[in-house]
C-alpha cells in the first residue's frame, strides 16, 4: 500500500520535469524501437525462407549421391555417381514407409518450338513427382501412368520456357523438339518462383523418365531421388529403410560407409534456418547495445539528478522518509521512463518497421513475445541503471543534504 | 499530565572527528522541555546550538548520552527508526523554509503524510487543508513557494511541520530569511500556537525574537550557560498591532 504512495510521488516528480523526462527516455525510445525493428526484419527474413522451403514440397526425402573414396583420398559429395534407376526402382519395390517416390534424371538439352529456341534442363520424373513437390499445372494436365509405362513423347513445360518459347498464349497441345525428337506439350506448370540461391525453378521441362531414359540419346545425369511420406513423423523411419535399401542395393559391406546422403526438409530448413538466426542475433545485438546505451543515458541522468535533488532528498528525510523511501521513489522513477520509453518505443517500432517494409518490400514480423521482450528488457534497464544513483541517494546524510545548496 | 516532560536529555555528548582531529560541540548538556513550554536556544555561532538542535531533530545520535522524547528513549535508534520518529513526532521549521520547489504548497503540506502509516487511513487533502487553514493560508493552498512571500512560505513550512500533529515543534532560525515586520507575523502565529497547546523549541541569536519565548536556554562551548524563564513575556500580537500599516 505505502508503495503506491511511493509510486505517486515518483510519478509526480517526474511529470516535474517534462523536459528532462522526455530527453532521458529518447534513449531508450530509441534503443527499444531499433530492436523491435531489427528483430522483425530478421524474424520477417525467417519467415520468408521458411515459405521457401514449404514450397519444395511436404514431407520430403531426398537421396542424393554421397563421397567416394579412392585410396583413402576422400573426393567428397557428390563425386560418386552411383545414384541409378535400379537404385529408384529398389525403392519403390521395397519401400515401406515411402508413399510417393520419383527419381530425377537431367538431361540439359535445347529445346525449339513455339517462337525460337531455349536451353533448358529436361527432367525425367514419376507421376508421383508433381504430389512430392506439389506442384500443379496451371493449364493442361500432368502426363499419366500409363504414358509412363508406354515412355510417350509427353512433356509440361515451366512457366519460364512458356515466356520464352510460347509468349503469345497457352502452348498445350503443340509440339516441340527435345534433342530434335518431337515431344507434345500436354500441360503447364505453375510458377514457383527462386529458389533461396536464386536458382528460377520455373525454367525446367518434366517428362516421363522412362522417355527421357529411352528417347533423349546423350548426356544425362540422375542427381536426386526424391521421395515422401504421407506425415512428418513417418520421415525418420523411412530414411532408416530407405538407408538400408540403398545399402543393399549398392552391396555395401558393413564397414563400407554410405556412399549416398539423405536429406529430409527440416534438415534443409534447420539449415536455412540457422543462418537467419544467427543474421536476428546479430541485428539484435546491435539493437540491444543501443538500448544498454540508452539505459546508461538514464543512469547519467539519474545520477546529475541525485546531486541537483540532494536537498531535495535531505528534506524528505528530516520530514520523514526513510533511505528505503528515497531509494524506491528513484527507482521507481527510473523505471517508470524506462517502461514509458519502452512503450513509445514499441510504438516507434511498429511504425518504422511498417516504414522499412514499405520502403524496401522486406517483410517484417512483430510477434507478442518480441513486444514483451523488448518491454521487459527496458523494465530491466531502468532497474539496473536506476539501482546506483537510487542507492546513493539514499545513503545521503540528512544534515548534509539539507545544508547542501 | 501537563508537566510531563516532552524532551529529556542527561549528559548529552557529541564529538565529531575529521581524521585525527576531534571537536567536541556538546560536552554534556542537561535539559528538559516541559509539555505546553516554549523554549527559545540562543548562542553565538559555534556554541553547539545547532549540534543540540540536529540532535533533538532525531537527524544526528549522540556519542555519549540518554534522550527521551515524548516518553521514547531515542538515543541509539537506527536510521530507518529515527526517519519514523521525524516523520511522527517532530515537525521542523528551517530558516530557509526547505519547501519543494515547483510543487503547491497543500502537496508539500501533504508530503509528510505520504511517509507515514497514518497517511492511509485519513484524507490526506482535507487534513492538508486543515493545517493551512490553521496558519491561515486556506487561500494560497494551490500556489507554489515561488508565488508566495517569505512570511507565506514559512507559513506553508510550519504546517507542514503540524500537519503530524507532532509532539514538538522544532524551528531553527525561523525568522533569520525575514524583514522584522514579518518575524513578528511567525513569532504571534508561533505564540498562538503556543497558546493552543503546541510546544515549541526555537533556536535563535535575536534577543527580541527569544523573548517571545516562555524560557531561554543560552549555550556556550557545548554547556548550557543560562536556563532561566522570560520575564516579562513580549506578545508578538501586539506589537505587531502598534507597527503602522504598510502604505498608511
Amino acid at each position: 500500500m505505502k508503495t503506491l504512495l511511493l509510486v505517486r510521488i515518483a510519478v509526480r516528480s517526474i511529470l516535474k520535469n517534462k523536459m528532462r523526462t522526455l530527453l532521458t527516455m529518447l534513449g531508450i525510445i530509441i534503443g527499444v524501437a531499433a530492436v523491435i525493428v531489427m528483430v522483425a526484419v530478421g524474424q520477417g527474413a525467417r519467415l520468408q525462407i521458411q515459405q521457401r522451403i514449404d514450397k519444395l514440397g511436404s514431407n520430403l526425402v531426398v537421396v542424393t549421391p554421397g563421397a567416394s573414396r579412392s585410396g583413402g583420398v576422400n573426393m567428397g559429395a557428390g563425386s560418386s555417381n552411383r545414384l541409378t534407376l535400379d537404385d529408384y526402382e529398389a525403392l519403390k519395390r521395397e519401400s515401406m514407409w515411402l508413399s510417393s517416390i520419383s527419381p530425377m534424371i537431367v538431361a540439359p538439352a535445347h529445346v525449339v518450338g513455339g517462337s525460337g529456341n531455349w536451353r533448358v534442363a529436361v527432367m525425367g520424373v514419376s507421376t508421383d513427382y508433381s504430389r512430392i513437390r506439389s506442384w500443379n499445372v496451371s493449364s493442361g494436365r500432368h502426363f499419366d501412368e500409363t504414358e509412363e509405362r508406354a515412355m510417350r513423347k509427353v512433356a509440361v513445360l515451366g512457366q519460364t520456357v512458356v515466356d520464352n518459347l510460347f509468349p503469345e498464349g497457352d502452348p498445350v497441345g503443340q509440339t516441340i523438339q527435345l534433342r530434335d525428337v518431337p515431344f507434345e506439350i500436354v500441360g503447364v506448370l505453375e510458377r514457383k518462383g527462386q529458389t533461396a540461391e536464386g536458382r528460377d525453378m520455373d525454367d525446367v521441362i518434366l517428362a516421363p523418365w522412362t522417355t527421357v531414359r529411352t528417347r533423349l540419346a546423350g548426356r544425362m545425369y540422375i542427381p536426386q531421388i526424391l521421395g515422401s511420406t504421407d506425415s512428418k513423423a513417418d520421415i525418420p523411419a523411412a530414411q532408416q529403410e530407405m538407408k538400408a535399401i540403398l545399402r543393399e542395393s549398392h552391396g555395401l559391406a558393413s564397414y563400407d560407409e554410405d556412399d549416398f546422403t539423405l536429406k529430409n526438409q527440416s534438415e534443409l530448413a534447420e539449415t536455412a534456418q540457422g543462418a537467419t538466426e544467427v543474421m536476428t542475433m546479430l541485428l539484435a545485438a546491435i539493437a540491444g547495445i543501443s538500448l544498454l546505451v540508452g539505459g546508461i543515458g538514464i543512469m547519467n541522468i539519474m545520477l546529475v539528478s541525485v546531486t541537483e535533488r540532494t536537498r531535495e532528498i535531505g528534506i524528505r528525510m528530516a520530514i520523514g522518509a526513510r533511505g528505503r523511501d528515497v531509494m524506491v521513489q528513484f527507482l521507481i522513477e527510473s523505471i517508470v521512463m524506462s517502461l514509458i520509453g519502452g512503450a513509445l518505443g514499441v510504438a516507434a517500432g511498429f511504425g518504422g518497421a511498417a516504414l522499412l517494409e514499405k520502403l524496401s518490400g522486406w517483410g517484417t514480423v512483430i510477434t507478442p513475445q518480441l513486444v514483451a521482450l523488448a518491454l521487459g528488457f527496458s523494465a530491466t534497464v531502468g532497474i539496473f541503471f536506476g539501482f546506483y544513483p537510487a542507492r546513493k541517494a539514499a545513503a545521503l546524510d540528512p544534515i548534509q543534504a539539507l545544508r547542501h545548496e | 499530565m501537563a508537566h510531563e516532560a516532552v524532551i529529556r536529555i542527561e549528559g548529552l555528548t557529541r564529538t565529531y572527528t575529521t581524521g585525527s582531529t576531534a571537536v567536541q560541540a556538546l560536552r554534556g548538556v542537561d535539559l528538559q522541555v516541559m509539555r505546553g513550554e516554549m523554549l527559545a536556544i540562543m548562542g553565538a555561532s559555534g556554541s553547539g546550538k545547532s549540534t543540540l538542535m540536529n540532535l533533538l531533530g532525531c537527524l544526528d545520535s549522540p556519542t555519549s548520552g540518554n534522550y527521551w522524547l515524548d516518553g521514547v528513549r531515542v538515543d541509539g535508534l537506527g536510521r530507518n527508526q529515527l526517519a519514523e520518529i521525524r516523520n511522527t513526532r517532530i515537525g521542523f521549521v528551517f530558516q530557509g523554509f526547505n519547501l519543494l520547489s515547483r510543487t503547491s504548497a497543500l502537496d508539500n503540506v501533504e508530503l509528510p503524510l505520504l511517509y507515514s502509516h497514518r497517511g492511509l487511513k485519513v484524507d490526506r487533502r482535507q487534513v492538508a487543508l486543515e493545517a493551512l487553514r490553521s496558519v491561515g493560508l486556506a487561500d494560497r493552498v494551490d500556489h507554489e513557494p515561488s508565488e508566495l512571500s517569505g512570511g507565506q512560505q514559512q507559513r506553508v513550512a510550519i504546517a507542514r511541520a503540524l500537519v503530524m500533529q507532532p509532539a514538538i515543534l522544532l524551528a531553527d532560525e525561523p525568522t533569520g530569511n525575514l524583514d522584522s515586520r514579518t518575524s513578528l507575523e511567525v513569532m504571534a502565529l508561533f505564540q498562538d500556537l503556543n497558546a493552543k497547546g503546541v510546544t515549541i523549541l526555537l533556536v535563535t541569536h535575536e534577543h527580541d525574537i527569544a523573548e517571545c519565548a516562555t524560557r531561554v536556554v543560552e549555550l556556550r562551548d557545548g554547556h548550557i550557560l543560562r536556563d532561566e524563564p522570560v520575564t516579562p513575556r513580549r506578545d508578538a500580537a501586539r506589537q505587531l498591532a502598534l507597527l503602522p500599516e504598510i502604505g498608511a
